[in-house]
């Protein structure tokens, strides 16, 4: 099976393809910060999915990715001067790598326990990081002015910022896919319907486990950077907002878990409900309650999220929703 | 050094009575149903608030007013357990733990709206005790006399009366309880209303020393699962002595390095500790 012949592989990736390219071309101020959003939070979404989805580990905190990831390339970028590429990819290794220390060790515990572990994680590094002065401590960092100049000034910048997102998010969707279809894949998918009979049948559970933690702790850690440097600052409290990790999940229910196409649809859902709520004259202030509303119903009446009900009322469509 | 460090580590000890009864709620709808109930946090807040609208509306004394909290936190744990909790109560842990996330959601957004984020105080002064170098604010030692009284209180619930043995017998073993005739679906219900009960009054209870927002209970709920998990998750009473450490370390850690540090270390002992004893360090029940 060739990934580049099914189009359960090009649909997903077009459609952000295009998106971008259109975004790229009309060069609107106001169309690229919304699709800077979106492209994030289908990007979040889609690496939580190849934990949480394929393998069936919750991760409440998985926000720690992006913060952390986000504060070493940060760090990079605005203290030394390294380029962009360079500081995103270092935010992206690093994140990679703590994913993997950390999940040798806390992907042992199992259910319950992993979700709340992944919670504590998230709050030591936030209440370690607001301590550690190389990262400007409780005030964080803040990007020099004339950093934005090698891009051609503070404008340019944010384009170059939104090219990368866009590339990063086409990432993460072709190995969201080409995870999903390898035996590695099978393997994490066994895992999550049973992990002690996976391991019976010859899955390597804790190395698969810890790869697919790896995986979906690597893009996180690039976005993070990319966001950041648009903001121009990072601090301790944007960057490890649990309730950020929370919308990612809901996101990924929203769309359908274990899906490729599943953790876009949802991202751009949410946050398409999420901006009609805030702006509407009726549930301004109520926003949150009708998004937690809508979340209950999903959970107990659609589990399988949207994409996921599609492929199970209508098996014809599964060859092209993955 | 010492004269820093005993009023500190009393403060702590304290607040950490008070911590172990919101954390007893949590611990034990684990240990029934083995649910983690995000909704925690937000229910303290409600409990903050209760007080606070008959402390202030109606006049009634705070710790009066804890009674109809209670039965308030009882009948909203009901609530909670039929709409969110009961269907999928077997599905995988996700699925309750997003639904009890949504209830989380759902009481803040509305918190929000009526009540804003802005802080709110009960105004409630007893005055304070001195004894020896030490000032306690009366109101603190009241909440620990709470505290103490409703761990005996749910021991003896526990041990003593039949819904309890029957909460106990369902905890152990679901299946065999029911074949036993014990109605399992009513005494879940009841566990989750006795764990929101618990985590309203520790609200009331802090409501009377701390100002507070509807945002406020966040933070007791984070320490909830590390007080757990220190006392051993599903394991209700150890959470009274899993308070007491974090109360204690809260108190001694700020006399060895800046405060600012003590989540740090609260958070990194919760991941060791889960990692090294997952029953937790005085065992799972």
């Amino acid at each position: 099976m060739q990934a580049w012949r099914q189009a359960g592989f090009w649909l997903p990736l077009m459609i952000v393809f295009l998106w971008g390219l259109a975004v790229l071309l009309i060069r609107q101020d106001t169309a690229r910060e919304t699709a800077f959003t979106l492209l994030m939070c289908v990007g979040l979404a889609s690496s939580l999915n190849i934990l949480l989805g394929y393998t069936g580990y919750v991760s409440f905190g998985h926000i720690v990715f992006f913060g952390l990831g986000g504060y070493t390339g940060f760090y990079f970028l605005s203290q030394h001067n390294w380029s962009l590429l360079a500081s995103s990819l270092a935010g992206g290794v690093l994140s990679a790598g703590l994913a993997g220390l950390v999940g040798l060790a806390v992907l042992r515990l199992r259910g319950a326990y992993f979700a709340l572990a992944t919670i504590g994680i998230n709050e030591a590094a936030r209440a370690f990081v607001s301590n550690f002065e190389p990262f400007g401590g409780a005030t964080g960092l803040f990007v020099n002015f004339s950093a934005y100049e090698q891009y051609g000034g503070a404008g340019p910048a944010l384009w170059t910022a939104f090219t990368f997102l866009w590339v990063s998010t086409l990432a993460v969707l072709a190995t969201s896919f080409l995870v999903k279809h390898s035996r590695f894949g099978l393997g994490l998918m066994a895992i999550r319907e049973d992990e002690d009979a996976a391991m019976v049948m010859g899955v390597k559970a804790p190395q698969a486990k810890t790869i697919a933690y790896v995986i979906s702790a690597f893009f996180p850690g690039i976005i993070g950077t990319l966001y950041f440097f648009k903001n121009g600052n990072v601090e301790p409290g944007d960057a490890f907002q649990l309730h950020m990790s929370i919308e990612s999940l809901v996101m990924v229910m929203l769309g359908g878990q274990g899906t490729v196409l599943g953790p876009m649809v949802g991202a751009i859902t949410y946050q398409g409900l999420r901006g009609y709520l805030l702006t509407s004259p009726i549930f301004k202030s109520l926003h949150l309650a009708v998004a937690g509303l809508i979340l209950l119903l999903i959970v107990l009446f659609v589990p399988a999220g949207a994409v996921g009900w599609v492929r199970g009322r209508f098996p014809r469509w599964r060859r092209v929703l993955e | 050094m010492l004269a820093q460090l005993l009023p500190s580590l009393t403060d702590g000890l304290l607040l950490g009575f008070v911590y172990g009864v919101a954390a007893m709620g949590l611990s034990l709808i684990w240990g029934v149903m083995t649910v983690i109930n995000l909704s925690h946090g937000p229910v303290i807040a409600l409990g903050m608030f209760a007080t606070y609208l008959l402390f202030t509306h109606l006049g009634v004394n705070p710790y009066l007013a804890l009674v109809a909290v209670a039965a308030f936190g009882m009948l909203l744990g009901f609530l909670i357990y039929g709409v969110a909790v009961h269907r999928v109560l077997n599905a995988p842990h996700l699925s309750t733990l997003l639904a009890t996330f949504a209830v989380n959601m759902i009481i803040i957004g509305v918190g929000t709206a009526v009540f804003t984020t802005s802080p709110h105080n009960i105004d409630f002064p007893l005055g304070s005790w001195e004894i020896g170098p030490l000032t306690l604010p009366a109101t603190r030692l009241v909440a620990t006399l709470g505290a103490v009284v409703i761990t005996g209180a749910l021991y003896l619930f526990l041990y003593f009366t039949r819904p309890g043995k029957a909460i106990r017998a369902v905890a152990n073993n679901r299946q065999a309880a029911e074949l036993m005739g014990i109605p399992s679906a009513r005494i879940l219900a009841l566990s989750f209303g006795l764990g929101t009960m618990l985590a309203a009054v520790s609200g009331g209870l802090i409501a009377t020393f701390f100002p507070f927002t509807i945002l406020s209970g966040g933070p007791y709920e984070l320490k909830s699962f590390v007080i757990c998990v220190l006392g051993g998750l599903g394991n209700p009473l150890g959470a009274l002595l899993g308070g007491l450490l974090l109360g204690g370390l809260e108190g001694l850690i700020p006399t060895f390095m800046p405060v600012s540090w003590v989540p740090v270390v609260e958070f990194g002992l919760f991941v060791l500790v889960l990692l090294v004893r997952p029953s937790g360090l005085l065992g799972a029940k």
